[in-house]
């Protein structure tokens, strides 16, 4: 029995690590070798793909020609950054506060917002594609970088995730202070942010992975390829650029996976805070 | 989970929950509920958004064979993928509790799945289900020449890259629920001789239903998010069994047929709110003893 649950573990685990592999080993080949081996990808020849492991003839010039070579990736993760970090900070000071105004006091109409904002949680994009495109349209937003900075800081995943952490934090702990005479913000900043702060990691992972992934809203809302992110570059590459694919792809990677191995506690608690409902 | 001993304040200090949540409320209000509403009004209104039509807009989209061919396909996906996604990881959450030493491994492993960019997962993809591809090239001649994007076939390669990307956080919530049950009761049973499998049908199964209804919603939203896959797979018009409502939604978008989107939004929005309703009614009749635990 243990035999065969730890085979059948290591089988899904190649699933994973076997894509992994490939990709990076590609990205340490030369361009004559990824023509070689995956010419297909790029219309480039009709020859069956050559999965390889390993590079036969290891290099680091894709990665130099995406860093020295490739002013298009610069720009796109240059609107990653633009897009995502600000939705994390603004995620930060909205979503904290809105999460600790649920989860540490009764006051009329709790129950009414929270229940708006259950059912805006739930609607998938499908839905909430065309209430984005009219609200952008009508501030003049759309094709800017706020089409997707704004709707991120707004989204309202983040609030139930700190919600269940900061409702893990001790009512006799808040009430202490207040009996001392701590005011209530004291109270948020020195015992909310501190005893919370895991399920503010956890939110701002899950949305870091979200919004690095966004790809329906960019094609949707940024007409302008200019403005669009890294997570299109992949797909819009041209044969031209063949040689910097899988480096670019390790680029987009590695760091993501590194993330997730570090921040895995976070990552796991995270998930866990979304799957409970009231 | 609502009620419980929230801090009641005195009066002159009951503003402050108010002034917390005002950044946020204000503006869920004006970027999600407010712009909500208006897609429920242009549903039911002309093109000029002015003279209200009544179900007339309902009445082209149900009727319209894109519409009821996306809806069918996104349907018959989840309907599909969701109860794979299920078992499967709900046995290796199991096989994962039940592992002596090494969990760790496993679990990390089945979370890169999340992280690794869409992008990034798909350009492999693309090289396993080529018409040359890596696929053919392990299969035995006789198949080799298939193009597996193409063709009905697609169907069941996005059903994979879904389960492939989701197994890791479906493993998580399982694993979480599998924690809330108290050992005792496994042991009890034990006594009374009760085998593995039957500890799994009447204590594991019974206990692990409202758990069950959660992470089939949180699966289903997810399920919505295959359009990346099917995107980046098979670019703005794939086979037509992969064509899903966030295709045709793109597609009326480059038209900015606002009336219908917004009909077809209203339908599905109606259509996913009411499920999860049915899911959380089906969650809470079951019984509030297995709720999940968060450790």
């Amino acid at each position: 029995m243990e035999r065969w649950r730890r085979i059948s573990l290591i089988t899904l685990c190649l699933l994973i690590w076997v894509p992994m592999i490939v990709l990076l080993a590609a990205s340490f080949m030369s361009l004559a070798e990824i023509l070689d081996r995956y010419g297909v990808l790029f219309s480039h020849s009709d020859v069956p793909v050559q999965v390889s492991i390993l590079p036969t003839y290891p290099t680091l010039r894709a990665y130099f020609e995406l860093l020295f070579d490739s002013p298009e990736f610069f720009t796109m993760f240059w609107n990653s950054f633009l897009q995502v970090a600000p939705v994390l900070l603004g995620q930060l000071i909205v979503a904290a506060p809105g999460a600790w105004a649920f989860s540490a006091y009764e006051f009329k109409g709790r129950k009414l917002f929270f229940l708006f904002y259950h059912i805006v949680m739930i609607l998938p994009f499908q839905v909430t594609m065309v209430s984005d495109y009219l609200v952008l349209d009508s501030f003049h937003l759309l094709n800017t970088h706020l089409a997707l900075v704004l709707p991120g800081i707004f989204s309202v995943f983040p609030v139930f995730i700190m919600v269940k952490n900061f409702e893990n934090i001790p009512k006799a702990l808040t009430e202490a202070a207040r009996i001392d005479g701590a005011g209530e913000f004291y109270i948020f900043l020195h015992i909310g942010i501190p005893l919370g702060k895991s399920g503010i990691f956890s939110a701002l992972l899950l949305s870091f992975f979200e919004q690095w992934n966004a790809i329906e809203q960019p094609i949707t809302f940024l007409k302008d390829k200019q403005l669009w992110p890294l997570s299109l570059y992949l797909p819009n590459i041209t044969p031209a650029k063949a040689a910097t694919v899988f480096a670019a792809a390790a680029v987009m990677m590695v760091p993501c996976v590194m993330l997730s191995v570090l921040g895995e506690e976070y990552l796991t608690e995270g998930i866990v805070s979304s799957g409970i409902k009231e | 989970m609502l009620s419980g001993h929230k801090s009641i304040l005195p009066n002159k200090k009951k503003l402050y929950p108010y002034l917390f949540l005002a950044p946020s409320l204000i503006g869920v209000t004006i970027f999600s509920f407010l712009p909500l509403l208006d897609v429920v009004r242009h549903s039911f209104t002309d093109a000029m958004g002015n003279a209200w039509t009544g179900f007339n807009n309902y009445r082209i989209v149900w009727t319209n064979q894109a519409f009821l061919m996306a809806l069918n396909n996104t349907v018959k996906f989840l309907g599909v993928s969701i109860p794979i996604l299920l078992l499967l990881s709900l046995g290796t959450a199991l096989a994962i509790n039940h592992l002596k030493g090494s969990q760790r491994v496993f679990r990390t492993t089945l979370l890169f799945p999340l992280a690794i960019p869409v992008a990034c997962s798909t350009l492999f993809f693309k090289l396993f289900f080529h018409e040359l591809g890596w696929l053919n090239q392990m299969l035995p001649d006789f198949y080799a020449d298939k193009d597996w994007l193409k063709g009905g076939s697609a169907f069941f390669i996005i059903v994979f890259c879904y389960v492939w990307k989701n197994i890791g956080y479906d493993m998580i919530l399982w694993s979480a629920g599998l924690k809330g049950i108290d050992i005792s009761l496994y042991e009890a049973a034990r006594v009374d001789g009760a085998g593995r499998i039957e500890s799994f049908r009447y204590i594991t199964m019974p206990l692990l239903k409202p758990v069950t209804c959660t992470i089939i919603i949180l699966s289903v939203l997810n399920g919505f998010k295959i359009f990346r896959e099917a995107y980046l797979l098979a670019g703005d018009y794939p086979d037509k069994s992969i064509y899903m409502l966030q295709h045709l939604f793109t597609n009326w978008f480059v038209a900015l047929d606002i009336q219908k989107m917004s009909a077809g939004a209203v339908s599905i929005g109606g259509g996913v709110v009411a499920m999860v309703l049915l899911l959380q009614m089906g969650a809470n009749r079951r019984g509030r003893n297995g709720k999940m635990e968060k450790n």
